[in-house]
């Protein structure tokens, strides 16, 4: 049985890279192979497949946040995280499931904060070579459809 | 002569199509008027989908601007729609963004609705034991919700509260038609549903909708990351009436590249490392890689290469409205195509390369705006006109809109 603190160490360090304006920390926490996709709760119990942000390769992570960088433009703005204990939901050969909670406030340039963002990560992560857990999927279920402005950073 | 901008008189409209007067986005008695003379008026209005309301009973709740609305399928299999609003208090008749029912029932009063919105029953009409009750002249067909006037055309369902007025089809014309037919040729699927709230007029969304300049300039995606785009040729088509736009982007003339479409062979710059999202096919049998279409006041059917979506428009209040986002496929997508349309989705939507950046610009007018009640904006890229164009550096799309607005508008 993996141990939830484990989880929780490797959400902590995910989301503190996000936070602290270290998004090119980012994609490190994935395994090369990987999917990551931003939806709601909506789609997912509808089943609806499409996201937000989909990515399936690490490298579309590096990408992703390249292109933040580099290329989109929208006002400056951070993001808090607030984070749940892991529920571990399945252990089998070394891949774990979990759900974990998670709620973002962001807080734009001028001092505006609002909840942006309260879901469920439904993750499933395995050791890498080194070790290190790493997400082998992390699909953000959003509970509201409702995005306000853009996404722009990760969540 | 370079027309004036600003000191004009608040309520005063310029001549011709070439000045936006700031004011427009930002009075409330604009937005009261556009409600009773758009929403409520001669205008064809997106609803839903067909696959929303597949079988008899099955439901859908939606918006005519600020009027909300249930689209229904009929016993008889006809869609048909009704002010969401019971005629005895006012209540919400639906609570939910969809559903299938035997028939409608508001859960204040209990008042009961067939599936055409006909008030069918009142609870206690006759009173309880002898006492109470509707007086005996009251009449249940004289009651109920507005019926909509409503049209199907290629899986998308409009309505109108206006019946009296030209066909959905005769709106747009033949030559709009054909561009949305051209996407919409099969049954469709849906992918995902979003909510984009803007804070911003719903018209800055529409203009930057059909504003063909702005693209390659606030969006820099491509060219930041050296992807070519490789097509030139393209343009934009505005119906006589302006009520409806589509701007294409045509592909390279080989035909669509099926492997890395239009990444550059250089090393310099920032390069994407894992392109394979641009991967793409050419799925409508032309040479149209980009096709984004409008139809006033407030639909957007958007082609990018194969990811495909509806934008529907609902104002909330003068600075702030509610973006739609269906994503679409084909019910009989291949697993390959639909793998391809999941991840060029990237592209699009509220996180989208080349997309983001509009959900938040309409909010820099919107601020920028503030205290430009006697000023006005300058449209005139392109000339003077709102004509169709075989190039896409013209605002002719956006002056079809400020043409269709006004004319129902009366400024």
């Amino acid at each position: 049985m993996t141990g939830p603190l484990e989880l929780a160490a490797l959400n902590a360090a995910c989301a503190a890279a996000i936070d602290a304006n270290r998004l090119e920390a980012w994609p490190d926490f994935f395994h090369d192979r990987c999917l990551y996709k931003v939806t709601t709760a909506d789609n997912f119990e509808k089943g609806h497949q499409a996201g937000l942000i989909y990515a399936d390769s690490r490298a579309m992570l590096h990408d992703r946040v390249a292109a933040l960088r580099q290329a989109n433009i929208y006002e400056r703005q951070r993001y808090r995280h607030v984070l749940g204990l892991p529920l571990v939901t399945a252990d089998t050969d070394g891949l774990v499931s979990a759900e974990t909670s998670f709620v973002v406030v962001r807080t734009m340039r001028d001092g505006q904060m609002m909840v942006f963002a309260a879901g469920v990560y439904r993750d499933e992560v395995r050791r890498d070579e080194t070790g290190a857990w790493r997400y082998a999927e992390r699909i953000v279920v959003c509970d509201s459809q409702r995005i306000d402005t853009l996404l722009a950073i990760p969540l | 002569m370079d027309q004036p901008v600003r000191d004009l008189p608040v309520g005063a409209w310029p001549p011709g199509l070439t000045r936006v007067p700031y004011w427009v986005y930002r009075d409330p008695g604009i937005a009261r008027a556009e409600q009773a003379r758009l929403f409520e008026g001669p205008c064809w209005h997106f609803l839903c989908l067909e696959i929303d309301v597949p079988n008899p009973g099955d439901y859908r709740t939606t918006m005519m601007g600020a009027m909300p609305v249930v689209v229904a399928r009929a016993e008889d299999g006809a869609v048909v729609a009704f002010e969401n609003r019971c005629a005895h208090r006012g209540a919400l008749i639906c609570l939910d963004d969809g559903g299938s029912v035997k028939d409608f029932q508001c859960i204040y009063h209990a008042w009961r609705y067939d599936l055409h919105g006909n008030l069918k029953s009142v609870a206690f009409r006759h009173g309880v034991g002898g006492k109470g009750g509707m007086p005996d002249d009251f009449r249940p067909e004289a009651h109920g919700p507005r019926k909509l006037h409503v049209t199907v055309q290629s899986g998308l369902v409009f309505g109108t509260l206006v019946p009296d007025g030209p066909s959905f089809e005769d709106t747009i014309g033949s030559e709009i038609l054909a561009r949305l037919q051209r996407v919409l040729h099969k049954k469709l699927e849906i992918i995902g549903r979003f909510t984009q709230q803007l804070p911003c007029n719903w018209k800055l969304y529409m203009e930057n909708v059909r504003d063909t300049y702005h693209a390659s300039l606030l969006h820099t995606f491509f060219t930041t990351f050296r992807i070519t785009r490789l097509s030139h040729g393209g343009g934009v088509m505005v119906s006589d009436n302006g009520v409806a736009h589509a701007s294409t982007t045509l592909a390279p003339p080989q035909g669509p590249d099926t492997t890395y479409a239009g990444m550059r062979a250089d090393n310099e710059g920032f390069r994407l490392q894992d392109p394979s999202f641009m991967r793409s096919v050419a799925e409508f049998n032309d040479d149209i890689s980009l096709q984004i279409l409008s139809i006033f006041p407030g639909f957007v059917l958007q082609q990018i290469n194969n990811t495909l979506a509806v934008r529907q428009i609902v104002p909330r209040g003068i600075d702030s409205m509610d973006l739609h986002w269906t994503y679409l496929g084909f019910a009989d997508d291949t697993p390959d195509l639909r793998a391809m349309r999941l991840k060029q989705a990237n592209l699009a939507g509220p996180a989208g390369y080349v997309s983001m950046e509009d959900g938040a610009v309409g909010g820099f007018v919107q601020r920028g705006i503030a205290a430009a009640e006697a000023e006005t904006s300058v449209v005139e890229m392109g000339g003077t006109s709102a004509d169709t164009t075989d190039t896409r550096a013209t605002e002719a799309s956006v002056r079809g809109f400020w043409k269709a607005w006004r004319a129902r508008m009366g400024l």
